[in-house]
């Protein structure tokens, strides 16, 4: 596991995670990576063969409840926090290519 | 010496106290030192004394406000309350207001107590100084030329600074425990799924836990019990009601195996003084009448690594939902895409970023099994490890963290350095077992040093027997 980071992956990872990032924080984030990672790929130092993975520490699987009508948020309320809304919606700017 | 958290209940349930003059009192101390301190982002000052009014009024109708009765509890700000600013410390959640509060302040209301206001924290809960905050840094009360720790550094410093005798905190590496060492209180991480995460902001899902912060155990036990228990409204909570603590909080340890971690007490950059501390907490409980022996858990020194895979990984799933749509800031753009990214570039603090990227890159193809995948392998293997050593013992004790509080600024520059703080608490996470640290006496500086005593999963009622001995016994 001998990957190195390089500024077209930070590049191209922050295109994946949405984040609008400035040349100087590619730049100080590529640094950064590359130790932080070199760090947590001490875990392929460990024999892990025929090993299962741990996803969760609780043996939980399909938890249900009955199902019952029970009231939920006031839209209203959780309307009056958004950035933007319209006719008891979001509002978002376009989602698709063409002009507007 | 102010009262703990039991005394004022007490005292307000026999009406010998009013709730109100408690909760003015606390808050006058707040208003006095927390300028310096900043262990709060908001102070519920309105809303507390309006609380503290209805307790008195209950006690004078003849009624039982609960075992809270007019305690002020600090509450991170990472845990919902309805109408309430909830921040979690960002400047992409600043000024939001949730719908909803979280179980565990329900909880607490129900029970008489009065939330005073919500307490700072590295954002998003990432972080072990409580330095990576867009609205500035909390000081450490025991001397504020350093950090208290963190994430849930507010919280500890608010309990440590008698701004409230309990406080409620996360812990996903180590981030209620931590604190709680570097500020000399009491904090507990209790079993994953012991206590509702209902309205507690997500971070790392298979992590996060909530735990209580006071000065006393016997305080952190009442806490406990109190939010403990299942919940119908988190999925992850275990089906059982909350442990009765209190009611064996005195059994002591005679008998008792208690095994002192190796990996944890003996590596390079523990301070001496920190180790001595475990070794005179380890003679203490043999005193006692527990039977001490030396554990290993080799695999231990592979879950930082590990942490700081699936931490982030989770964390970029997690916070992908702040995407200027919902609620909080927005930074507009020509499309709902660049709306996105801008927004989250504007409204995360760099540590935030850094694990979402360092998450992503790990979930991303080609990668997936290298870094997540072999991750969660070892945490498997960390788990075989705390089995074996709970086949021999019924507790076990290392550090909280490896050294004292130090200066802020002192790790801001070295992400990897400032991870080594949790390098003793990660383990019980990436496990899902209950942990708690309690004070042992001050290093030669004076600072306070903690001791981390560790059960398996459902064993607060023994890890507290534990916590009860070593706290008598602290010089």
């Amino acid at each position: 596991m001998s990957s190195r980071i390089s500024r077209t992956d930070v590049v191209h990872v922050a295109q994946l995670a949405r984040l609008a990032l400035t040349d100087d924080e590619i730049t100080e984030l590529t640094g950064q990576l590359e130790a932080i990672l070199e760090h947590a790929a001490q875990v392929s130092a460990l024999e892990t063969e025929g090993v299962a993975p741990t996803a969760h520490p609780l043996p939980l699987v399909n938890v249900l409840r009955p199902d019952e009508p029970r009231p939920c948020l006031d839209r209203d309320e959780v309307l009056g926090e958004a950035p933007a809304t319209e006719g008891g919606r979001f509002r978002v700017p376009r989602i698709l290519g063409e002009a507007p | 010496m102010t009262s703990t958290a039991i005394e004022l209940a007490t005292a307000v349930r026999a009406g010998e106290r009013s709730a109100r003059e408690v909760v003015d009192g606390h808050l006058a101390a707040i208003e006095a030192d927390d300028g310096e301190l900043h262990a709060f982002n908001h102070v519920m000052a309105e809303e507390a004394r309006a609380a503290a009014d209805a307790v008195d009024a209950a006690v004078a109708r003849g009624d039982d406000p609960g075992a809270l009765a007019g305690v002020p509890v600090a509450l991170k700000d990472n845990l919902c309350t309805r109408g309430v600013p909830t921040t979690c410390s960002s400047r992409i959640l600043a000024g939001w207001r949730p719908p909803y509060s979280a179980t565990v302040v329900e909880r607490v209301i129900a029970a008489g107590g009065i939330p005073v206001g919500k307490t700072n924290l590295d954002e998003f809960a990432m972080g072990s100084s409580t330095e990576n905050s867009a609205f500035g840094p909390t000081r450490n009360p025991r001397d504020p030329s350093r950090v208290p720790g963190g994430s849930s550094g507010g919280s500890a410093a608010a309990v440590a600074a008698e701004f409230a005798p309990l406080a409620l905190g996360s812990d996903t590496g180590g981030s209620v425990r931590q604190p709680a060492s570097l500020c000399g209180v009491v904090g507990v991480k209790p079993t994953y799924g012991a206590v509702s995460r209902y309205g507690l902001i997500a971070f790392a899902s298979s992590l996060d836990q909530i735990g209580p912060f006071a000065t006393t155990v016997e305080d952190a036990a009442l806490l406990l019990e109190i939010i403990g228990g299942h919940d119908p409204f988190d999925s992850t909570s275990i089906a059982e009601p909350a442990p009765r603590l209190r009611d064996v909080l005195d059994d002591g340890v005679d008998g008792l195996r208690v095994g002192v971690i190796e990996e944890l007490t003996d590596a390079d950059g523990v301070q001496p003084d920190v180790a001595t501390a475990i070794e005179d907490a380890a003679k203490a409980l043999e005193k006692a009448g527990a039977a001490i022996e030396r554990v290993s858990l080799p695999s231990a020194t592979y879950s930082l690594s590990a942490y700081y895979l699936i931490a982030p990984a989770e964390a970029s799933s997690n916070l992908a939902r702040y995407d200027g749509v919902r609620y909080g800031l927005r930074v507009d753009g020509d499309d709902a895409g660049s709306m996105n990214a801008r927004t989250r570039d504007a409204g995360f603090g760099a540590e935030v970023k850094r694990r979402i990227m360092l998450g992503t890159y790990a979930l991303s193809a080609g990668y997936y099994d290298a870094y997540y995948g072999q991750a969660q392998r070892v945490r498997t293997l960390i788990i075989r490890d705390f089995h074996r050593a709970y086949d021999s013992c019924d507790v076990l004790l290392s550090p909280t963290a490896p050294t004292t509080a130090f200066e802020l600024g002192a790790k801001t520059d070295d992400p990897l350095a400032m991870y080594l703080s949790d390098v003793c608490t990660i383990p019980t996470n990436l496990a899902g077992h209950p942990a708690m640290s309690v004070p042992f006496g001050p290093d030669g500086d004076g600072l306070p040093i903690g001791v981390q005593v560790l059960a398996p999963a459902l064993g607060e009622p023994v890890m507290f027997r534990a916590a009860r001995v070593i706290e008598q016994a602290a010089p």
